[in-house]
């Protein structure tokens, strides 16, 4: 009886990944020594048990304490441990409904096939636009499902996909449409902010919870970046290994691999980001800081040369998504900074860095407005344009905005947490404006 | 009474280092010792115990081993070390200082006369 109990206690205490099997021998000597007092002083065995297990204290914190003095231990387990609390079967369920999730994902990819829509041959355009909607919603029900989300807020994500599918399809766009391909290229950011929803559950009103979700974002980037590097090992392999018995495997990688592959990582990279989450530092952040320096650095050579030769700003669509891309990323690297750093330290020499790169990237900002002006007061509106230029005014805004409020926080004038929450509160305007691309720029401009 | 939290887990290093300091133990006589001396008022949760003698041990003031019970079991022991033997002096001094400081308070606001 006394074995039998002792023997669940044990089990219970070994699937805490932070606690080693000396620990719990340790820990029973104690259990068994405080039984036989008990017992001794004329307590049942049972009873005996029930107090000695009682006074040893409550296993999840017992486990937490364990993994604070012991945390290299958790880095071992990266993968698939259960959480404190959560039973194995749970957590063996949850990792099928993951891979359920993941190929769904991946079928999802091919299902146009089945109408007709072929991925390599002349539906590019139809891939482009409902790429994300077909991969995205898996997602969603991944954080639908680990949340709990009620039947409200899974309604209103339902309803934001479906109205994005409704958009991109049934416009009718002119072959070669400009606005098709912003409605394409923004379509995922805005869908990727309705997962954000689903992430957060009731809470994405919640700093905090808008927080969570950017760092997940960096993160999942970071999963993704590393899946698609195996990946990508694994389809020179495929392809190696079949050209040595002589048959071409290229449409099999072309046609299957890659993209399920791609569909399928996404899922999977979002369940390993929460999985983990608590275990190891965050990647993301240390990119931030590493590069940081670096991008300040390009853009203050950038800036002085463009002020040393006198050359105007050539830019052209290409180069306006260019920079775009670089302000986008500048932002990022803001926001990795800011999300991993402790809002209670005071002002240091890095935060005059992210000035600096914040300050700089205002000066290419405003450098690149006026090359987008002057190219719209010469050749008159278009959409990609304006989309240019919503998107510059967008981000300037944001950037102003950190600028200033990094400026009075060097100076001691307001808390960290200000910034934090100019950035929080700044996702809804991303979402606003992304939504406008998709949705309202292809019958502003006629479908051009 | 109740002893907090925070108290109960700043002083369970100068504890376990003095109760180490009068020879070898292992964890439930430990436990045990601060209940007697205590006379029951200081209760510790007995399986917190174990990770701070586990960072004790990593920090090097002290050392275990392992050993058998009277009954045949495997058990735990721990010693103190040298370095173990200084962070208990440290600890002594500290803590004498924050007694003594509260001592001089408590007997100022016992006896208001003597304030002015």
């Amino acid at each position: 009886m006394l074995e039998e109990r002792m023997a669940e206690w044990r089990s219970w205490l070994a699937r805490r990944p932070a606690i080693a099997g000396a620990d719990i021998e340790e820990l029973e000597d104690h259990l068994r020594t405080q039984v036989g007092e008990l017992e001794a002083a004329g307590l049942a065995e049972d009873e005996a048990f029930l107090v000695a297990v009682k006074r040893l204290g409550d296993l999840d914190a017992l486990s937490r304490e364990f993994a604070e003095e012991y945390s290299e231990r958790l880095w071992k387990q990266l993968v698939a441990r259960p959480e404190a609390g959560t039973l194995a079967s749970e957590n063996r369920r949850e990792a099928w409904i993951v891979v359920a999730l993941a190929t769904a994902a991946a079928a999802a990819v091919k299902l146009p096939e089945l109408f007709g829509r072929s991925l390599t041959g002349g539906d590019e355009s139809f891939y482009a636009r409902n790429l994300a909607l077909l991969v995205l919603p898996f997602l969603a029900a991944f954080f639908a499902r680990r949340r709990g989300l009620d039947r409200v807020s899974v309604a209103w994500i339902g309803g934001l996909f479906a109205a994005g599918a409704a958009f991109v399809n049934v416009f009718p766009f002119a072959p070669g449409s400009h606005t098709e391909v912003l409605a394409a290229l923004h379509l995922p950011i805005a869908l990727w902010l309705t997962v954000g929803v689903a992430y957060a559950a009731g809470r994405w009103r919640d700093p905090a919870w808008r927080m969570n979700f950017v760092r997940f974002s960096g993160e999942w980037f970071v999963y993704y970046a590393l899946i698609a590097l195996g990946g990508g090992v694994l389809t020179a392999f495929t392809l190696f290994v079949f050209e040595t018995i002589g048959l071409d495997a290229g449409r099999f990688v072309g046609s299957w691999l890659l993209p399920c592959g791609a569909a399928g990582a996404v899922v999977i990279a979002a369940w390993l980001v929460e999985a983990k989450q608590s275990v190891v530092e965050n990647m993301a952040p240390v990119l931030a800081r590493l590069f940081t320096p670096l991008f300040t650095l390009l853009l203050l050579v950038f800036l002085g040369t463009v002020v040393a030769t006198g050359n105007p700003l050539d830019v052209g669509r290409e180069l306006l998504i260019g920079f775009d891309l670089l302000l986008v990323l500048v932002l990022g690297l803001l926001l990795y900074a800011i999300s991993a750093r402790d809002p209670r330290t005071p002002a240091g020499p890095f935060d005059a860095l992210q000035l600096g790169l914040v300050v700089a990237a205002l000066a290419v900002d405003a450098l690149a407005l006026w090359a987008i002006a002057s190219r719209i007061s010469a050749f008159g509106w278009s959409p990609n344009k304006v989309a240019a230029l919503g998107e510059n005014l967008v981000l300037l805004v944001n950037l102003a905005g950190a600028a200033w409020l990094y400026a009075r926080f060097l100076r001691g004038r307001v808390p960290f947490a200000e910034l934090e929450r100019w950035q929080t509160a700044y996702l809804p305007v991303f979402a606003a404006w992304v939504w406008i691309v998709v949705a309202l720029f292809p019958p502003l401009f006629g479908f051009r | 009474m109740r002893i907090g939290k925070e108290l109960v887990a700043a002083s369970a290093t100068p504890l376990v280092l003095a109760l180490l300091g009068e020879g070898e133990s292992y964890g439930y006589a430990l436990r045990k010792r601060v209940e007697e001396l205590s006379g029951g008022e200081l209760q510790w949760t007995d399986g917190m115990l174990y990770p701070v003698l586990h960072r004790l041990e990593r920090n090097g003031w002290v050392e275990a081993s392992w050993g058998e019970s009277e009954s045949g079991r495997r058990r735990k022991y721990y010693r103190l070390t040298a370095r173990g033997r200084e962070q208990l002096e440290g600890e002594r001094r500290q803590w004498q200082v924050v007694d003594s400081t509260l001592r001089g308070l408590w007997f100022a606001s016992l006896d208001p006369a003597s304030g002015t």
